[in-house]
């Protein structure tokens, strides 16, 4: 089952055209990985893809449904509830957290339980607690974010996310604002989720995660899709020039 | 006139209440006027925002004590109708104030990082919840200072007042003061207004030291 499908994603700010024509897949139970240098368009693709930003031309489905088409050389998105809806089935985590400084950590989770899901109270909470213990943040329940390291923050952002159940969780560099040991502590929370067989796409710079937790991986270089393949095709004989200059740089 | 000390202060102590309604009629009205306003200039529609942009000019841009005046005697001379002035002191200030408030939310809601805005809708909040739940409590949060800077100013202002005779602590004191030709009067009234300005300093830094658990 196809879980994101995109065609032919079109999106310009001003006068820069940032994404190219962009079509990707992601299955359902898969880790796509999102390589490529700054400003290749890598972090747009995904705001586009969570309704963060609005694409010119294209199509999306998410589960299945359609997000977005295009007429007449313009998108038409889904109704409101309808966008709501496929949102719900996408979780993001941000580069920077963004929690919600004036809630407790468990708040942070139970929030959009209790007032999007209408889920109770008390079960809310259990399934909080359940997800930060899976964080490794039992202990940390009623701490505010300002309280907490860059890693723990981070956690309790995957936990807020995982709470509305998402078909696929999508990260955008989630360890770039961590310094490398809690980068370890992130990459370690998304391996398990891999095992778990949550369906991924992250970008990241973390080269040697993606070659080792990706199923598959995405090679951007000024918005498009420069390169797509296993990670043995990618990091193996790099056949795109560009690509193996832009994996010279890192320590592999 | 020799000034009988002890009931003069208690008939300024009992203008003290009036000058107390009007601070907190003042302050029922504007705070809420004021969000609605920032909101409004907010807006990117210039239908809406030019008008308050103008409104916000004149009422920053001239003297309080003008604009009691003009609320006061306006509708008289152009159109012949005569109103209460301590309905006029109350509309007077609640105007004056409320642009001041905008414009301190304007500043407390624009500080607010659009990764809030996003990490919300990625959740599925509606708009309202957004900016109730999580937007409002930090904004509340960042304008104490200013607002406490307000709160003073208004507890002074309110001597304004008396320039349309609402009779109020000022204007008693004046009044005690050039019946008795003595400027005692007048140091009461300041020592007063010091009183209650300690007291809303006080609430501030509670509530401030409340709010600290978050940065």
């Amino acid at each position: 089952m196809k879980v994101i499908q995109a065609s032919n994603i079109k999106k310009q700010f001003d006068d820069v055209e940032v994404l190219k024509g962009i079509s990707l897949e992601v299955n359902k139970g898969e880790v796509l990985a999102i390589i490529g240098p700054s400003g290749s368009g890598k972090s747009t693709l995904l705001r586009c893809l969570t309704q963060l930003e609005h694409i010119d031309t294209g199509e999306i489905y998410v589960c299945g449904q359609q997000m977005v088409q295009t007429q007449n050389n313009h998108a038409i998105y889904a109704s409101p509830t309808d966008l709501v809806k496929m949102r719900l089935e996408t979780g993001l985590v941000f580069q920077n957290f963004n929690l919600f400084p004036h809630f407790s950590a468990l708040r942070n989770v139970t929030e959009a339980l209790i007032h999007v899901l209408k889920t109770p109270k008390d079960e809310a909470k259990s399934k909080a607690i359940s997800l930060l213990k899976r964080m490794g943040l039992e202990d940390k329940l009623d701490a505010y974010p300002c309280e907490l390291s860059g890693g723990q923050q981070q956690r309790v952002s995957i936990a807020r996310a995982l709470a509305l159940s998402p078909q696929v969780l999508f990260f955008d560099e989630p360890t770039s604002a961590l310094d490398p040991e809690l980068t370890n502590e992130i990459l370690k929370i998304i391996r398990e989720l891999a095992n778990e067989k949550m369906t991924m796409v992250v970008v990241t710079h973390e080269m040697n995660f993606a070659k080792e937790v990706a199923d598959r991986i995405i090679f951007m270089e000024e918005g498009i899709i420069a390169c797509e393949g296993a990670p043995n095709d990618i990091f193996g004989s790099a056949q795109n020039d560009r690509l193996r200059s832009f994996l010279g740089h890192f320590n592999i | 006139m020799k000034l009988d000390i002890p009931s003069l202060i208690i008939q300024m102590l009992e203008y003290t209440k009036i000058s107390l309604v009007i601070f907190f009629l003042t302050l029922i009205f504007a705070l809420p006027l004021g969000l609605a306003i920032s909101l409004l200039r907010m807006s990117k529609l210039k239908i809406l925002n030019i008008p308050i942009r103008v409104y916000l000019l004149i009422v920053r841009g001239t003297p309080l004590m003008l604009q009691l005046l003009f609320i006061y005697f306006a509708p008289y001379y152009l159109l012949g109708l005569s109103y209460d002035r301590f309905v006029a002191a109350i509309l007077a200030f609640t105007l004056n104030y409320a642009a001041y408030f905008a414009e301190i939310y304007r500043g407390g809601i624009e500080s607010i990082s659009k990764g809030q805005y996003e990490a919300a809708s990625m959740l599925g909040f509606t708009k309202l919840h957004t900016f109730i739940k999580i937007i409002l409590p930090q904004v509340v949060k960042r304008i104490l200072p200013s607002m406490g800077n307000e709160f003073m100013t208004l507890v002074k202002d309110t001597a304004l007042a008396q320039t349309i005779a609402v009779a109020e602590l000022f204007r008693i004191a004046s009044n005690a003061a050039s019946r008795a030709s003595s400027t005692l009067p007048y140091i009461i009234a300041g020592i007063i207004y010091l009183i209650l300005n300690s007291l809303i300093e006080w609430i501030f830094n509670k509530v401030e030291k409340h709010l600290d658990y978050y940065k």
